[in-house]
């Protein structure tokens, strides 16, 4: 199982298409780094909706805690694209070399061979994250330092600002990146199930996108009937939970009560519904794949 | 010799079509089998079906005398395959790719035994450069270094001799030669190239529309007496209606441009003697006999285009 996996994530790394999602994101950080660097004002933009509301220093609120943040919250929206890059093409794009019926003339079953691309799909979503909790968190700690983060959040129809000091704030980024794995993980299921069925990694890639951006528009909507039946059931409506970590809870004199989280039962909900997409699809992914008459 | 591969009733449908039907044949240990059809005759698809590349609608396989159950790859252990196409990762080299395939065998593996099957196949000079730099040639070599390199008992080809030169053509049949003399392999060996057929295989079997149409030692089914016989002369309406009042009447077949007589070949001068004492104008004469006459008579000649005439 484990020479079959290191197989898998060598190929995968002999694949140009594997970088570019690494390239992409750290352009994107190194930009907003680089920029917020150069002119701190950039800030203004950010807290245009709670800036008439709060009088906060603006000079302390950017550090490398704040930058990591902001970055997370740009990216995570974006990372599925880069995700499905590689787990889209897990099946499909065997069948488009050819190498599909070579592989499945080998004597290892089905349910392992598609189980081991998983696997890989999956550490390559932890690498893309682990390599985004470098240079968004570790490396903005470098550039800005670290101070509280001040965390300005929309709820219902007031604005809010969440402050957690700074001891208080790295075992949040670890579990936000551990939650943004197992949603980015549903990404990498679907794009699987998708590439079971197409002879070339073109079709799940934008297919995966697709289902992605309107499944995050039906999220977005705000329409009683949606949000009662359908959005529960959408993985989208989730992709985001990671926020929840850094809505820290405040006692009956608005003080933040460090390590607590104002609402843990809901991102463990969340987590179940994703680990449940994950479950389903895969679990269909393999049914259709031991099935699959193999004629490419 | 031992049976080693026993097929019965198989039969696969594809929606509606039904592409093998109730196809029964048997492979014994050491042969070189030849699986020939005309393009589209199933031929592929069975093989698909014995490497489970392709689920059966119904029949049944027999390796070594063991009926092959579903998720039992029994099978895939003993075989090495080239399907269509010697398709590898070309992004790595000839050496990365048989290291994967051999892993992925369930073998031991070692150096030594990857760069002895790279030389067998003579890519161990090039072995580090990636496949996408090779010729075809090349591709089907490490094709056949893949499917090898697990030591299997059987080995199945499916056309291996297309889109390769004639260098490339030779250079395999005598591979498949050897893997069946020198070490004992038993082939199977589909093409639609039946004079290739024809001169590796001891037997083989012609399927047409999925169907089976014969199955046999091949030197039996190329028997000199039944040979076919091709007969061009000035007048060939004249020449027909004379070969009636002769004994090769109840011979005769039907041919779309030229005379054709299924007969002895050592009968072929007698009858070319009394084709001339009927005052018969003959052009050409040629006694065929290879593989590629026997299938296209067996398969009715379907022709697709009509042959260009001058």
């Amino acid at each position: 199982m484990w020479s079959l996996l290191q197989i898998e994530l060598y190929k995968i790394s002999k694949r140009p298409r594997t970088y570019i999602s690494f390239i992409a994101i750290a352009g994107i950080v190194l930009i907003i780094q680089a920029a917020f660097k150069a002119d701190p004002g950039y800030l203004n933009i950010l807290m245009q909706n709670v800036g008439d509301t709060f009088e906060v220093d603006k000079s302390k609120v950017i550090n490398g805690y704040f930058m990591c943040y902001m970055i997370l919250n740009t990216l995570l929206i974006q990372v599925p694209i880069l995700v499905a890059l590689v787990a889209g093409d897990a099946i499909s794009g065997e069948a488009n070399m050819g190498t599909l019926r070579l592989l499945l003339t080998k004597p290892i079953s089905r349910t392992k061979i598609i189980g081991i691309k998983f696997l890989a799909s999956i550490i390559y979503t932890v690498g893309l994250l682990v390599f985004m909790a470098l240079l968004a968190l570790f490396l903005s700690m470098a550039i800005f330092g670290v101070d509280d983060l001040l965390v300005f959040r929309a709820k219902a129809d007031e604005s809010q600002i969440l402050q957690i000091t700074k001891d208080d704030i790295m075992w949040r980024y670890l579990a936000a990146f551990a939650y943004a794995a197992v949603a980015l993980t549903v990404i990498a299921a679907l794009a699987l199930f998708l590439s079971v069925f197409a002879e070339n990694s073109i079709g799940p890639i934008v297919a995966t996108v697709c289902i992605v951006i309107i499944c995050t528009i039906i999220s977005n909507l705000n329409i009683p009937i949606i949000d009662k039946n359908i959005k529960p059931w959408l993985f989208t409506s989730y992709l985001v939970g990671w926020k929840g970590f850094f809505y820290i809870a405040i006692d009956e004199d608005n003080v933040p009560i460090r390590g607590s989280m104002e609402n843990w039962p809901a991102i463990r909900n969340s987590l179940f519904i994703l680990l449940a997409h994950i479950a389903v699809l895969f679990g269909a992914s393999v049914w259709f794949f031991k099935r699959k008459d193999i004629l490419t | 010799m031992n049976l080693l591969l026993d097929v019965r009733d198989l039969s696969k449908n594809f929606n509606d079509f039904e592409a093998v039907k109730n196809l029964y044949f048997t492979v014994n240990e050491g042969d070189v089998y030849g699986f020939l059809g005309q393009n589209g005759a199933g031929k592929s698809t069975t093989l698909r079906m014995l490497l489970k590349l392709i689920k059966p609608t119904k029949g049944e396989i027999c390796f070594s005398g063991k009926k092959i159950e579903e998720g039992d790859n029994t099978i895939l252990k003993q075989t090495g395959a080239i399907i269509e196409r010697p398709d590898m990762y070309k992004y790595l080299s000839a050496y990365d790719n048989l290291y994967i395939f051999a892993k992925m065998s369930g073998i031991k593996v070692s150096r030594s035994l990857l760069m002895d099957q790279l030389e067998m196949v003579g890519l161990a000079d090039r072995c580090k450069d990636n496949v996408k730099t090779y010729s075809q040639g090349m591709k089907q070599r490490l094709g056949i270094a893949i499917a090898l390199v697990h030591s299997p008992k059987l080995i199945i080809l499916d056309e291996p001799t297309n889109g390769l030169d004639p260098q490339g053509i030779a250079d395999m049949r005598n591979l498949i030669l050897r893997l069946s003399r020198e070490m004992g392999k038993t082939v199977i060996v589909s093409s639609h190239l039946l004079n290739e057929i024809e001169l590796i295989a001891n037997r083989m079997i012609i399927i047409n529309k999925g169907e089976k149409i014969i199955e046999g030692n091949v030197a039996e089914l190329l028997d000199p007496a039944n040979t076919l016989v091709e007969i061009n002369t000035i007048d060939n309406k004249d020449t027909i209606r004379k070969i009636q009042e002769t004994k090769w009447a109840s011979l005769q077949e039907t041919a779309q441009k030229n005379i054709r007589l299924r007969m002895n070949r050592k009968d072929v001068p007698e009858m070319i003697s009394n084709l001339a004492s009927m005052d018969v104008n003959i052009l050409s004469v040629q006694p065929r006999h290879s593989l590629e006459d026997y299938f296209l008579s067996l398969t009715n000649n379907d022709t697709h285009v009509e042959p260009f005439t001058n």
